[in-house]
């Protein structure tokens, strides 16, 4: 793994990893809550796998900055530093939620963290991402808004129009595909004319930042750095981060077992967390009891996080009704 | 209160102009309004007046440009977008139904969209079938959203500045036949009508008609000729799809016992079909007749001009509806 060019300290590091850890952790739990049907519904879409992509690209932008997502939103919502109790009895769907049990596993947010939302209709966050970012410039703020997109959300009219209209006005929008190689069960070469999908850049005239190893946590960050400073300035910019997804498109979804081999090689020699876990050892060769710890931690605020949902309370008959409308 | 005589795309232009001076919050979006002055003429000399910050013209994307003024909103603007005509809606329904509707209850009132998305509607000049709905009521099925749909120049000021206002979204439609057509405007700046308020437009004890937008004019026209039959009509101008003022019909029911909706738009699951379902269910009592509709053939749109009028609501098949139950 290439050194970090920006010099980032070993606490800031050590924090990834723990975010890392706590995200694979909070997916396992959540993946067997759902088989223990503790977790309900036909809906959870996990991020194993995309831990990296998540961690590092939320690493990049600041506490003024914006971040919005699809409906694999778990792992972005943790980064972004939602409490995992309350995304835990969200995926539950308690009243202590994140969204108040209405939203569920796809809608978490979290107005107080600027992270606008796990979105469940393919691309149609996109444009929200636009106006997010049409509201920085309006106002003459310096915010950016790092809006996630699926690789198959490359394929519908949002992400056309979307795009288009952030280029038309130089919005401060990063746009980082993450592109796990499946649209749920298609892969993206039988999905995508042009399957190097940054290269749609080019035709919105925005800057093509190329491909990223989605699996490198410091390369994610390096590269979402330099976007989101020439989105600041100067407009939108496409990233594409190249990595893959554990699990099936969604728990409840049919396992892939053409892709048994494929995953296999991704667990063994490009998993986000054993890479970066390298790293780490080989910069701090003393660095292991202090992963361990943090391991543990992870552990325990994910168990917490567990214990918290099942003691919350069920929404009743005022939270049905509440919130239709603005009163 | 001071008036003025304006054709209803003069008092849009006029509100919205009104808001855009008070709130700086409130821009303009879409195809055309600003070097184009609108298609419509409702933002005539707003990118001279307001400039480029607030008047942005949109690339033909109707999906984006509603999407973007729900993540606008969200964001503490209040964008008024404008989708050309409500037939281009369709492509923006995804983010009008699923965000703009969903987003404050989806994620327990952590956001609000305090949006407007104006569209020109209706049909009558041969514009054929794709240019020719009249779907407001499509959007009225939605939680979430209101629908206003304003039948003279008066109210459409006073409603446009009250959907501005509302912290809530708001699908404004414009019958593009009534733009041209006058009326008294107040000219106070602080001119706003309440959301989901019905106006009784004409007085009448024998049938009420519950109609809205163009429906007003035919369904006055109608009771003006009932009148010399003897026949006393109320008609009922809903003004707002959603939130539906049922009260003032109850109201008018108790009195007249007979109901005719009229309806620019189609007949199946319609608004018709809601009024006559409410008043079967709570005014039962009262009911002397069936409830009657007069609505669109339920036929796309032809071209021709003969059969184009064939197929549409007008004074003379209300008349023939009163006269049926009264």
């Amino acid at each position: 793994m290439a050194k970090s060019k920006a010099n980032i300290s070993k606490e800031t590091l050590l924090d990834w990893f723990y975010q890392m850890v706590l995200i694979r952790d909070f997916e396992t739990t959540c993946d067997d809550l759902y088989k223990e049907k503790k977790i309900t519904g036909v809906y959870l879409h996990l991020y194993s796998g995309h831990e990296a992509t998540g961690v590092g690209a939320v690493a990049a932008i600041g506490k003024n900055d914006h971040v919005i997502t699809a409906y694999r939103d778990h792992g972005i919502a943790l980064a972004r530093g939602v409490d995992p109790k309350l995304a835990m009895a969200e995926m539950m769907g308690k009243r202590s939620g994140v969204s108040g049990g209405k939203g569920g596993s796809m809608h978490l947010a979290s107005r107080e963290h600027n992270f606008w939302g796990g979105y469940a209709i393919v691309g149609g966050h996109l444009p929200l991402a636009v106006g997010i970012a049409m509201e920085s410039r309006y106002n003459n703020k310096d915010s950016v808004v790092l809006c996630f997109v699926g690789d198959g959300a490359t394929n519908n009219g949002y992400f056309h129009e979307s795009l288009n209209m952030s280029a038309v006005w130089d919005l401060p929008v990063v746009w980082i595909i993450e592109n796990n190689g499946y649209g749920m069960g298609t892969p993206v070469e039988d999905a995508s004319g042009q399957p190097l999908l940054h290269k749609r850049a080019e035709s919105y005239g925005i800057r093509d930042m190329e491909r990223v190893d989605g699996q490198n946590v410091l390369e994610v960050y390096e590269a979402t750095r330099e976007a989101v400073e020439h989105a600041r300035k100067n407009g939108p910019v496409l990233i594409e981060s190249m990595t893959y997804r554990y699990k099936g498109h969604g728990v409840s979804d049919r396992s892939y077992s053409k892709r048994e081999e494929e995953l296999r090689e991704w667990l063994e020699n490009k998993d986000p967390i054993q890479i970066f876990k390298r790293h780490l050892v080989e910069q701090y060769p003393d660095i292991e009891p202090e992963l361990e710890k943090l391991e543990e931690e992870a552990y325990r605020v994910v168990d917490k996080s567990v214990d918290f949902a099942e003691e919350s309370e069920d929404p009743g008959y005022e939270d049905l009704i509440k919130h239709v409308y603005v009163k | 209160m001071a008036q003025k005589n304006l054709p209803m795309r003069e008092a849009l232009r006029l509100a919205l102009r009104e808001e855009m001076i008070r709130d700086e919050r409130v821009f303009v979006m879409g195809e055309e309004v600003g070097e184009w002055q609108g298609t419509h003429r409702v933002t005539r000399g707003f990118l001279d007046e307001f400039g480029p910050r607030r008047v942005k013209d949109t690339p033909i994307s109707e999906m984006a440009i509603a999407g973007a003024a729900v993540g606008a909103a969200m964001a503490g603007l209040r964008p008024v977008a404008e989708i050309m005509t409500i037939n281009f809606a369709f492509l923006a329904l995804d983010a009008i139904v699923n965000h703009a509707a969903k987003v404050h209850y989806m994620f327990n009132g952590q956001f609000k969209v305090p949006l407007v998305i104006r569209a020109a509607s209706g049909w009558g000049d041969q514009a054929t079938a794709t240019h020719s709905h009249t779907p407001e009521p499509i959007f009225a099925h939605f939680p979430g959203l209101y629908v206003a749909c304003p039948a003279t120049p008066g109210d459409a000021k006073g409603m446009l500045k009250a959907a501005i206002r509302d912290e809530n979204p708001v699908l404004f439609t414009e019958s593009i036949a009534l733009y041209p057509k006058p009326g008294p405007v107040p000219e106070d700046d602080d001119f706003v009508l309440p959301i989901g308020k019905a106006d009784v437009k004409r007085e009448g004890s024998d049938v009420t008609i519950v109609t809205y937008a163009r429906g007003v004019e035919w369904s006055l026209r109608a009771a003006r000729q009932l009148e010399k039959d003897g026949i006393e009509a109320e008609v009922v101008d809903m003004r707002w799809l959603r939130p539906l003022d049922m009260d003032t019909v109850f109201e008018s029911f108790k009195k007249t016992n007979r109901c005719v909706v009229v309806e620019e738009s189609l007949p199946f699951y319609s608004f018709g079909s809601e009024i006559a379902a409410q008043i079967q269910d709570k005014m039962f009592d009262y009911m002397d007749a069936p409830v009657k509709r007069v609505s669109a053939m339920d036929v796309p749109l032809p071209y021709a001009r003969e059969i184009e009028l064939m197929a549409l609501p007008n004074a003379e098949k209300v008349v023939d509806a009163v006269k049926e139950i009264v």
